[in-house]
């Protein structure tokens, strides 16, 4: 895909006519996706799938065109010369784009991390057995992700990522649930047993009685898993500097008010792991490490270079969209093996579900706790409690609520593969609540 | 549609399977979009690929290709072949050829305008006259207004004799204004999401659109919060369009109910032996899968197993009597079910999704609705949405509400939000708005599935009454 990817780059760029500016960018997967319910396979298959797409500039105007490649060199570039000449006959009729990105060489970069992947038809034998005895539902991964940029300023960029995930729920007879994941690029069977018989432990501890709860406010832990999703709302109408200046964004109450939230909270764009590429659809790359938050006090947006010449501020080469594209929430000093004797009485919740804002201007967010929720006791895990509603403000359970946060951070790798495999994930540790609204 | 014969691709094929099946989409994507006065996006995308499925040993393995030549087509049969014997080490349900119906047919979207009849410059002017309609004062500190044309060729073959041509015309329109004012933003917005043509953007309903939106944004920031009660709730179309997807539609599909989604999108509070059974709603509650409302956004002629869609109950006087399951679904769980098995491209293999899903309307006009509420509140127009994952404690907010006191809408209410649980939310719906209040809406983006979809789906609804459900207002 590679050669492919820079052949097409290359016709494209050498047709170019003078006072035509172009981006180009590729992405795409080679895929393996096995359905499991009831540790039995529902659905099975293989996905190849690329796109490449070219932004147009010209006289300040500009459009793009995206169409799916084949793999088929001739026919690829026969489609690629095609809609540029489409994107060159829409262009003139565009108004002009005050605020477009022209291409630049900021550098070039090659990445490629080959993994060590479960052969795709033994994919189904390898992971059966550990799952039987229980009843899982869940969806396994696997294969090859790749992304390139190259425009005509000269510059080029390469990234590709050998993955796997098998990302699962176990279920017990009277459905209560335990998630679990396992990932990574180096497969290897015992330690897919080990986790898996790890989570199945967890289940057992789900067997105890239930414990029926009323809506109030309680002392509360969040584990990792739970507070990664609390840390994805930062990027739909929080961290965006776009969303920040369009009224769209929870922090707007930072940047206007000064409002700041606890000092044990510190949140960052680092992209010191390597698992994620540093460069966005220009090719610009992000800075390594970004301070958004640190310490409670609002430091640094994500700026996309179109949003800074639009507001007039600096840009640090975010994404089109202003998301975050890998998170990390700084640990804190709670010893994590202290967590539920910390809670002392309250509530200890695994994992979260189905979050928005109820009330985005406020910070106020909604959603379900799900899976491994526990009422906790003197010190002590006492039963599971049913899933509960919640509705509560950033800059509550994030401000003078935020008692303390765990001393060790867990990688959420993405799972999610509506647009394709995401790449990376969350890095996250717990959070010790004094006090957490349960509405329903 | 294509360079690809697909009847040619498939009799190209040999494997040693019982069934063979192929899917090509195209589809084309085109956002045109005005923010704060400036070009955002003019964009195209064409996604294009073939899923190539096959059943042995009861299993069906598949692979999305996106080379259509017919030597790509025969390895990816092959592959998928191997799939399908993989999976047959340990398998869930044993498949045989009566998951796909033998069908032939055809399928076109209704449009009086063409997409060609309205050029690229052209649809920018109306969106950039849209934008200064909507930015009525400085107080409007963001708007942006949308074009998303969708145009999707969908063909269908099979070794057991389907031949399935669908072709779409999908449109979405969106305006939005943002107001500011002190520590007060609102926002207020007009989606549709419809099958139709160009004439979705006639200037004078854009405009009349647009300006609603803009006074509406601003009329939002002097307005008082929703108060906290439990009180009578009327909800506009537009409302009522989430409020069917999440409590209705998501928990009646059956893979939920047969435990597909656990991992992901959850389970459900209905179980296979409710149906027939249920009080889902009050005897006003008639819900139907409707692939016939014109213009609405999920009409098609057949799923994507082959199996032709037509209007059907799924909740008759309030009691639950169908689930919305594909032919898989029908044969993995005895339950009567609906031509839903859809994929949200080639590169997917189908599940129950739900297509157009909607509530039937009633007898009564919007004024005697009002008339008969002495004290309540009147809410338009989604922004916020969460459910549980067995689809029963949901908390939905809206953009615009209205006080009712003593039969009268009176003073315009910001941020209000309502809480309550699916099963006896239902029951409790007490009136039901007439045709003149059945509107049309839909969304691009129901998410379900592992690997994800995102898949249209369209919800029709009248005004309707639910009496004692909480409600509240912002921070
Ligand atoms: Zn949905």
């Amino acid at each position: 895909m590679e050669k492919l990817f820079n052949q097409l780059s290359e016709t494209l760029l050498n047709n170019l006519n003078t006072g035509e500016h172009l981006k180009i960018t590729i992405g795409g997967e080679n895929s393996q996706f096995v359905r499991f319910s009831r540790s039995k396979v529902r659905q099975s298959g293989l996905v190849d799938d690329a796109s490449l797409s070219i932004v147009l500039i010209k006289d300040e105007r500009t459009c793009s065109g995206s169409f799916t490649l084949t793999g088929n060199i001739s026919t690829d570039e026969a489609t690629a010369m095609e809609e540029l000449n489409r994107l060159r006959t829409e262009v003139g009729t565009l108004p002009k784009d005050p605020f477009v990105v022209m291409p630049e060489d900021t550098g070039s970069s090659r990445e490629e991390h080959n993994g060590s992947l479960l052969n795709e038809e033994e994919a189904v034998s390898a992971l059966s057995p550990a799952m039987q005895g229980v009843d899982l539902a869940g969806i396994w991964a696997s294969g090859r992700i790749f992304t390139g940029n190259a425009n005509s300023a000269g510059q080029k960029h390469w990234f590709a990522t050998d993955t796997f995930s098998l990302d699962y729920s176990l279920i017990t007879p009277d459905e209560r649930m335990v998630k679990g994941t396992f990932a990574g690029s180096h497969w290897d069977q015992s330690e897919y047993e080990n986790n898996m018989a790890k989570s199945i432990a967890k289940l057992r501890m789900m067997e105890k009685p239930g414990k029926k709860i009323k809506p109030g406010a309680y002392r509360t832990y969040i584990a990792p898993a739970g507070v990664a999703d609390i840390v994805g709302m930062f990027s739909w109408g929080g961290v965006g500097e776009a969303s920040i200046q369009q009224g769209d964004s929870s922090l707007c109450k930072m940047r206007q008010n000064g409002i700041k939230m606890s000092p044990c909270f510190t949140l960052s764009e680092d992209f010191t792991s390597g698992i994620v590429p540093r460069f966005n659809s220009n090719g610009e790359l992000a800075p390594e490490k970004l301070d958004l938050i640190l310490a409670g006090s609002l430091k640094n947006t994500l700026v996309s270079t179109r949003t800074a010449k639009e507001y007039g501020v600096q840009s640090n080469f975010a994404g089109e969209g202003e998301s975050l594209r890998s998170p990390v929430l700084s640990p804190g000093d709670l010893n994590e093996d202290e967590v539920v004797q910390k809670i002392d009485t309250g509530i200890y919740l695994s994992n979260l579900h189905y979050l928005n804002w109820s009330d985005r201007p406020g910070g106020r967010i909604t959603g379900m706790t799900r899976y491994a929720c526990f009422w906790v006791e003197n010190g002590e895990v006492v039963a599971p409690i049913e899933n509960m509603r919640f509705d509560d403000s950033i800059y509550n359970f994030f401000g003078d609520n935020l008692e303390a946060v765990t001393d060790k951070a867990h990688l959420h790798p993405a799972v999610e593969t509506y647009d394709g495999r995401e790449m990376g994930g969350v890095s996250c540790p717990g959070i010790l609540l004094k006090s957490f609204e349960l509405t329903l | 549609m294509s360079r690809l014969n697909l009847n040619d691709a498939l009799s190209a094929i040999d494997v040693q399977a019982d069934w063979v099946g192929l899917r090509e989409v195209k589809e084309s994507t085109t956002y045109r979009i005005i923010r704060d006065g400036n070009p955002q996006a003019n964009s195209r995308g064409v996604d294009h690929g073939v899923m190539v499925e096959v059943l042995a040993d009861g299993q069906f393995g598949y692979y999305g290709c996106n080379n259509l030549d017919h030597d790509s087509i025969q390895n990816a049969a092959e592959k998928a072949l191997r799939q399908a014997k993989a999976s047959a080490k340990n398998p869930l349900f044993e498949f045989t050829t009566e998951a796909r119906p033998v069908t032939k047919g055809s399928f076109q979207s209704p449009f009086q305008q063409s997409v060609n009849e309205l050029s690229a410059g052209r649809l920018n002017e109306i969106m950039l006259k849209a934008y200064n309609q909507l930015k009525v004062n400085d107080q409007i500190v963001s708007a942006h207004a949308m074009a998303m044309i969708i145009e999707t060729e969908s063909n269908f073959v099979s070794s057991n004799g389907s031949d399935i041509q669908q072709n779409f015309l999908m449109i979405q329109s969106d305006y939005s204004a943002m107001a500011h004012k002190d520590d007060i933003y609102q926002r207020r917005t007009d989606n549709h999401c419809l099958q139709i043509g160009m004439e979705e953007f006639d200037e004078d309903l854009v405009l009349a659109r647009a300006q609603r939106v803009g006074e509406q944004a601003l009329e939002l920031l002097d307005a008082e919060d929703c108060p906290t009660e439990t009180t009578n709730l009327v909800l506009a179309s537009d409302q009522m369009m989430l409020q069917i997807h999440e409590s209705v539609g998501h928990a009646l599909e059956v893979d939920r109910i047969l435990g597909d989604e656990r991992n992901y999108a959850g389970w459900s509070f209905v179980r296979e032996a409710d149906f027939g059974k249920l009080q889902y709603g009050s005897k006003i509650m008639n819900i139907t899968f409707d692939p016939t409302v014109a213009n609405q956004f999920a009409c098609y002629g057949y799923d994507d197993g082959g199996l032709k869609a037509e209007r059907d109950f799924i909740i008759k006087d309030g009691l639950l009597v169908k689930g919305l399951g594909g032919k898989e679904s029908q044969l993995r769980s005895g339950v009567p079910g609906v031509a839903n098995f859809r994929a949200s491209s080639w590169n997917r293999a189908p599940i129950d999704r739900m297509a157009n899903l909607n509530l039937e309307p009633g007898e009564s006009t919007f004024d005697e609705i009002i008339a008969a509420v002495d004290h309540g509140v009147y809410m338009e127009t989604n922004r916020s949405w969460s459910i549980d994952d067995y689809r029963n404690k949901f908390q939905f907010g809206c953009e615009y509400g209205k006080l009712i006191e003593n039969g009268k809408l009176t003073k315009t209410i910001k941020n209000p939000n309502y809480r309550a649980i699916s099963n006896p939310f239902w029951n409790s719906l007490k009136m039901l708005g007439n045709q003149d209040t059945f509107e049309v809406y839909g969304t691009p983006y129901c998410g379900k599935g592992e690997p994800n979809q995102a898949i249209r789906v369209g919800h029709a609804s009248p005004v309707c009454l639910f009496e004692n459900v909480e409600v509240f207002g912002g921070v």
